[in-house]
């Protein structure tokens, strides 16, 4: 009974991830992400059909302004399964992003009187993600099937469809490494938390969700290349629609920076931990 | 020798008032610097001891101060002190809520801390459902809930209400359906702080059984903080007291305890000035003293003898009329025993300081510890009264059982018995 032996102390190294401890959580994990995808629907009458009606009326939206209004190219595509393809995977890391940086300020309460591996929390938020990603990806794959009944998209089966697990393990990497940097920082200052509600909606201007890449102009296409993200976006779309960037030498620049980014976000998340309760 | 169950090593914790971080980015890049190459932190230097009533100079305060004890297997401690002594944050500490600043603490087994219960409760999912939540955030694997789940819902006593939302919940079922799942938790060592605030008593009663059960039954180690010192006596095996983020006492439950009442009694100046709550009480009469007469060389009366005080009090305007004391003895739960009155033999014609013994006769009050209320008027209680100055909770005291010396029959369970007070009375001598 007492083989386990643990000492507290002040200062954890910073690379002590105890994942082990994690491993031995992992029911908590799977509840957690049970309980996040029930309770976000409960008193609804539409129930889960509201993970449907937020991307579908977000796409009509984009097809009018930027579609019909702006007339902004959609790289020969139908509008709909154009902006749709975009924003479901960016749905995802949004979403994901959002709330992993809010980690520690919402669930304060719950950190502050009992303890369990904190990594839990992201990481769940991560998984219940994906869950509605799923869901979403379904529409779009509907949609898609629609459209290519009607003739209206060419499919070609390419091997880039292979990718979709590695694209979804790049936005949740992504996700999970600027969340944790950002809810470690807003432990101490709030600004942060003002800057991501705002900053997210930024970034996906400087990501190609309602635009295709090879529509930007030679010389800013610096910039959009330059934001990891958009290889995975215009990767998705290439994987279904064919048209889109894929090079493997903007998916390796992305898996470095998402790894930069988990490295840098699981080892401030984990110095913070230990103390935030007195500074959150 | 027993085994160890936690041993605490100096351990201190350090906040900073009213700020977060060390004020500036500066400070903090200062700070981070020096760690970074391995030196002390600065910061540890200043700082000033946890005294809440104070105001200090600097920003830095030491919640805790080189604590430093140690639990054996299966022993129930016990921790005491006033609010703010430090109690909560040394059971976040021992919970990995937050890490110590100095010091260092070993750990044998698994810890299970409730200094909450319910935490973690979603208000939408059914109570069936949060017993799953719940006990998965304290460290239960699925399984091990699945396992007990019909044990949990019949000690919850909410089994009528299992499938309703929690939110639908009373305050009461909610604490009752949490500490269920704790109960049934199987942690090496349980840290259990105030949680039996709400609860009726039937429930209170079953959960110190069980909190009881878990270290004579089954071996495992009980860290217990409670401001019901009844409760803390009954239940614990040795206790502990902390007073301004230090340890000042250790040892039996019984001494600690009696070292706590003694500093939290009012102090003879705090006791003059103390505010009253009606604006009438202490104008023209007023309580300003108490003490009791303990035999000699003890600190506490004994169960069949009488009670002796010593009581000052001042007129400021002189009556016609002569006075008469009251006293009202409760529980430290404020639970009222009986009130009992003088005759009005107080001449209150001449102005001045007066002091008075007061003895309470023929009282029975089984071994335990009181409060003593105190007032001045008056009338008795078959007629109208007026009180001149009312004082709640004046003194704290003990009564023990000598039962060793004395011949009287000694047979009740603590907190079980009879009080004899058919025949008391309150006498001047």
């Amino acid at each position: 009974m007492n083989k386990h032996i643990e000492i507290i102390k002040p200062k954890r190294s910073l690379l002590d991830l105890r994942l082990s401890e994690v491993w031995e959580y992992r029911d908590l994990l799977f509840m957690f992400v049970r309980r996040d995808f029930f309770a976000s629907y409960t008193q609804t009458i539409l129930g889960p059909l509201w993970f449907f009606i937020q991307p579908i009326f977000t796409t009509l939206m984009f097809v009018f302004v930027f579609g019909n209004i702006a007339g902004i190219s959609t790289d020969g595509q139908p509008k709909i399964v154009f902006y749709l393809s975009g924003l479901v995977i960016w749905n995802y890391f949004s979403d994901c992003l959002n709330k992993t940086a809010n980690v520690f300020v919402s669930n304060a309460g719950l950190f502050g009187k009992v303890y369990f591996p904190r990594l839990i929390t992201p990481l769940s938020i991560i998984l219940s993600g994906l869950l509605r990603f799923g869901i979403q990806l379904l529409l779009f794959v509907s949609i898609f099937i629609f459209y290519y009944v009607k003739g209206d998209i060419v499919f070609h089966l390419n091997a880039a469809i292979l990718f979709l697990p590695v694209l979804l393990f790049l936005m949740a990497g992504f996700a999970l490494g600027l969340g944790m940097i950002i809810s470690s920082l807003t432990t101490k200052y709030r600004d942060l938390a003002m800057f991501i509600s705002f900053g997210i909606g930024l970034l996906m201007y400087a990501t190609p969700v309602i635009y295709p890449l090879n529509s930007v102009p030679l010389k800013y296409r610096y910039i959009v290349n330059s934001n990891p993200i958009s290889p995975i976006v215009e990767t998705f779309r290439y994987a279904f629609l064919g048209t889109g960037d894929f090079s493997f030498m903007h998916l390796f620049y992305s898996v470095t920076c998402m790894l930069i980014f988990l490295f840098a976000g699981v080892i401030a998340f984990n110095k913070v931990e230990q103390n935030f309760m007195d500074t959150v | 020798m027993r085994k160890k169950s936690i041993v605490v090593k100096n351990i201190s914790k350090q906040y900073r008032l009213g700020h977060v971080g060390t004020g500036t980015l500066k400070n903090d890049f200062y700070r981070f610097w020096h760690t970074i190459r391995g030196k002390e932190d600065p910061f540890l230097y200043v700082g000033t001891h946890n005294d809440r009533s104070k105001k200090n100079d600097t920003d830095w305060v030491w919640a805790l101060e080189d604590i430093d004890f140690s639990v054996e297997k299966g022993e129930v401690l016990g921790i005491v002190g006033r609010n703010g002594a430090g109690k909560s944050t040394l059971l976040k500490i021992l919970s990995k809520i937050t890490a110590p600043t100095k010091g260092e603490i070993e750990v044998h087994g698994r810890i299970a801390s409730l200094l909450e219960v319910g935490t973690g409760f979603h208000p939408d999912l059914s109570g069936r459902e949060n017993i799953y939540l719940n006990g998965a955030i304290l460290g239960m694997r699925k399984n091990e809930i699945k396992s007990k789940l019909d044990s949990i819902i019949d000690f919850s006593g909410v089994e009528g209400y299992i499938d309703t939302p929690v939110k639908r919940y009373s305050s009461g079922m909610k604490m009752r359906l949490g500490f269920a799942v704790a109960a049934f938790l199987e942690p090496d060592i349980l840290i259990v702080d105030e949680v039996l605030a709400v609860g009726d008593a039937e429930f209170q009663k079953k959960c110190l059984g069980k909190i009881k059960n878990v270290s004579s039954d089954e071996g495992r180690t009980v860290l217990f903080v409670s401001h019901n010192l009844g409760a803390v006596k009954n239940l614990t095996t040795r206790c502990i007291m902390l007073e301004h983020g230090k340890m000042v006492s250790e040892g039996e439950p019984g001494k600690v305890i009696e070292d706590y009442l003694k500093m939290t009694t009012l102090p003879e100046n705090i006791f003059l000035n103390q505010k009253r709550i009606n604006e009438f009480w202490g104008r023209d009469i007023i309580l300003n003293s108490i003490s009791a007469l303990f035999p000699i060389g003890v600190s506490y009366f004994h169960f069949s003898e009488e009670l002796i005080f010593e009581i000052g009090f001042c007129i400021k305007n002189v009556l016609s009329e002569s006075l008469r004391v009251g006293c009202t003895i409760s529980t430290l739960d404020d639970i009222p025993i009986l009130s009992l009155i003088t005759g009005q033999i107080i001449d209150a014609s001449v102005a001045g300081q007066k002091s008075y013994k007061l003895c309470i006769k023929n009282l029975q009050l089984f071994p335990g510890t009181y409060k003593l209320s105190l007032s001045i008027g008056l009338g008795s209680f078959q007629e109208s009264r007026k009180e001149y100055d009312v004082v709640r909770d004046a003194l704290v005291f003990n009564i023990e059982n000598l039962s060793d010396s004395s011949n009287a029959v000694f047979n009740w369970i603590p907190g079980y018995g009879n009080i004899l007070h058919r025949d008391a009375s309150l006498d001047i001598i």
